[in-house]
């Protein structure tokens, strides 16, 4: 007769094993090397609960020090990978095979490790696809994840940071797998439960807090008059006409810009209330002068951002706050409402190529992707209709029957030609196909596909490839914003008038935007201070942002 | 430091009746412009001088592109620059026509 519980029977063995090192549900921080060669076997798949933002960092640090001879060839499946022990494991032997989203901390030893062989690749995932497959084909036997803190039966408070846990736990727990959490604190009672104690098998008190990154901190300092013209350009080309109010922003300092022109130029242009009102954002200290002047009406997280906490404390009308008081964030809900409720993902990127391909890999780093593939694409299942997505539908297809028509998601790319050390944004070939051929991978890892973008803005332009009709069209816009990298040099002059006569293409001049305007003084904030202030000191930035 | 020289055809007279204007700032990666009248009302004569070698084909493309697109016609224009990138060069130089257009 089959046996239907071996997954349970698994598990409960692995209870045993773990109970004899552990005091109820509570296991010392010093015998936490010996507890996880008691409870994890070779071959395990494991999550190591490295977010966006928090890591599980002393349970990163003991599993580097198993014995390799007890525990090897674990099979990691982790959103982030962010740590040095994150790697180090791999240099170890104690794991062999890797499925992650983003390595930004870590992306050249990652490139290294993975040319090098000690890291078998599964694949570089979105957010969402991996949680996803956390449920169908990577369900984690092991789950070692982070809280701020517990109660003596293993109810977790997870604070602002909430991020990936909920999802992590549901699919260990459930799926038979056994949930191990470091907290900063036991207290009596936690402020409020966000994960269920019945769910946690045991608890370490790391006797402080987990390591958490401030990820989407941006210095109004360092923002450039050539990144406040492409806001210009976004919000007066796109966000205006086509009412872009529920978006997602991406991190770079153009879209810092965008947040921070909203209270000056927005304002000028008569749009507050028309645009950006609802949000799936990480709580960027960027926003707050626009929040406080009444632009937004309401922002779901993924994570936190380290310093906010007091500030959204504070505006629970905009935030998602809990009984207790503090921002509750959820990296799997917000990266859906990312993709099936909003209008519009605008983010930056380092390589576009001709057919509008987007990617991060770049000699020798893989960064991975974090959430933008998943927000920067078209929800094909998506079926409620809004302005902004009927009419990027009808220009993509204006002979389309409408009532059969399918709306668009406005996924746009925005950035200087030249970035960081002058590298281009446009190039002809995509580094990730090089990754790909030397590492002999099926699929480059791409984070935006060129089907999906719909706007590219360059400080020479908007380029709308909605309205492109052929691939030669579409590589003449993409040409035609590409300033004087090679690939824009390289464009057909003629063919790029046309595009313009056509809107195609659209300059700052076609737009009435005036250059001078393109000036430091237009930023609502000019420092971090300025923010500090425009939240009436609510806003902690950390101390490396204090420059005062 | 590398001396470059153009005069470029213009068919817009620049605006406005300020005698000179000045954008920018030398700073890394930044340069200053300024801007005089006094070439001929169709022509556009440019004068830079770069710490950076090598980039005279640029310089060139940049230049030909503003006389062509702005209303640049009678002005002398000096540049003075601290290794700015070629889109910031092309927003001060799209600064300093607005400039010289606006009242004083």
């Amino acid at each position: 007769m089959r046996d239907w519980n071996t997954k349970g029977r698994d598990r409960q063995a692995r209870l045993e094993a773990g109970r004899h090192l552990a005091t109820g549900k509570i296991v010392a921080a010093q015998d936490l090397v010996a507890f996880l060669e008691a409870i994890l076997r070779p071959g395990d798949r494991v999550c190591l609960e490295g977010d966006n933002q928090k890591q599980a960092d002393v349970l990163a640090k003991a599993l580097a020090k198993v014995d390799p001879a007890k525990v090897n060839g674990l099979h990691m499946v982790q959103s982030g990978v962010v740590l040095p022990e994150h790697l180090d494991i791999f240099e170890t032997g104690i794991a062999r095979r890797l499925d992650f989203s983003y390595s930004g901390p870590q992306s050249a030893r990652i490139a290294r490790m993975m040319f090098g062989g000690q890291i078998e690749l599964g694949a570089v995932h979105t957010y969402l696809e991996l949680f996803a497959r956390y449920f169908i084909d990577l369900t984690p036997q092991v789950a070692l994840i982070a809280a701020v803190s517990a109660d003596k039966d293993g109810n977790l408070y997870t604070g602002p940071n909430t991020e990936d846990t909920p999802t992590v736990v549901e699919a260990t727990s459930f799926g038979k797998g056994l949930v191990i959490a470091q907290v900063g604190e036991i207290v009596d009672k936690v402020p409020r439960v966000d994960i269920p104690a019945d769910q946690v098998h045991f608890v370490v008190d790391a006797g402080r807090p987990f390591y958490v990154e401030p990820l989407f901190t941006r210095d109004p300092a360092a923002i450039t008059e050539t990144q406040i013209l492409t806001a210009m350009l976004a919000i007066k080309g796109l966000y205006a006409p086509y009412g872009v109010r529920r978006l997602n922003h991406g991190i770079g300092f153009n879209t810092a810009a965008i947040e921070l022109l909203l209270p000056t130029y927005g304002e000028r242009l008569g749009l507050k209330g028309k645009v950006c009102t609802h949000w799936a954002l990480n709580p960027h200290p960027t926003l707050i002068p626009a929040i406080e002047s009444g632009w937004v009406e309401q922002i779901h997280c993924f994570g936190s951002e380290v310093g906010m906490e007091d500030y959204m404390r504070a505006r629970p009308d905009i935030f998602f706050t809990g009984p207790d008081g503090s921002l509750r964030s959820n990296r799997a809900f917000c990266q859906t409402a990312g993709l099936y409720a909003c209008d519009m993902f605008i983010g930056s990127t380092l390589q576009i190529d001709l057919a509008g391909n987007s990617s991060t890999v770049t000699g020798g780093r893989v960064a991975g992707f974090g959430g933008a593939p998943n927000m920067g694409s078209d929800a094909r299942g998506r079926r409620h209709p809004s302005a902004p997505w009927l009419r990027a539908g009808q220009e993509a297809d204006p002979d389309g029957p409408p009532p059969l028509r399918r709306g668009r998601k406005l996924v746009v790319q925005i950035g200087e030609t030249f970035g960081d050390g002058n590298a281009p944004m446009f190039v002809e070939r995509l580094g990730a196909l090089e990754l790909a051929d030397k590492l002999d991978l099926d699929l480059a890892p791409v984070m935006v596909y060129g089907d999906d973008v719909t706007h590219i803005v360059t400080e020479e332009g908007i380029a709308n490839l909605l309205l492109c009709r052929d691939k030669d069209e579409r590589e003449q816009a993409i040409r035609g914003v590409a300033g004087y990298t090679e690939v824009g040099r390289a464009r057909d002059r003629g063919m790029v008038e046309r595009l313009r006569e056509r809107k195609v293409i659209q300059r700052p001049e076609d737009l009435g935007i005036d250059p001078l305007d393109a000036d430091r003084s237009l930023l609502v904030a000019h420092s971090i201070k300025d923010l500090m202030i425009a939240s009436g000191g609510l806003y902690r930035p950390p101390s490396r942002f204090r420059n005062w | 430091m590398e001396n470059l020289r153009y005069e470029l055809s213009s068919t817009r007279p620049a605006g406005g009746t300020r005698a000179v204007g000045l954008v920018g700032v030398v700073a890394s990666g930044n340069l200053e412009v300024l801007l005089e009248r006094g070439a001929a009302p169709d022509r556009c004569v440019i004068d830079i001088a770069t710490p950076a070698h090598g980039f005279a084909a640029l310089w060139q493309a940049v230049t030909a592109d503003f006389a062509a697109r702005m209303a640049a016609g009678g002005l002398r224009i000096t540049v003075n620059d601290g290794g700015a990138r070629p889109d910031t060069v092309a927003l001060r130089l799209a600064q300093g026509v607005r400039l010289m257009e606006k009242p004083e």
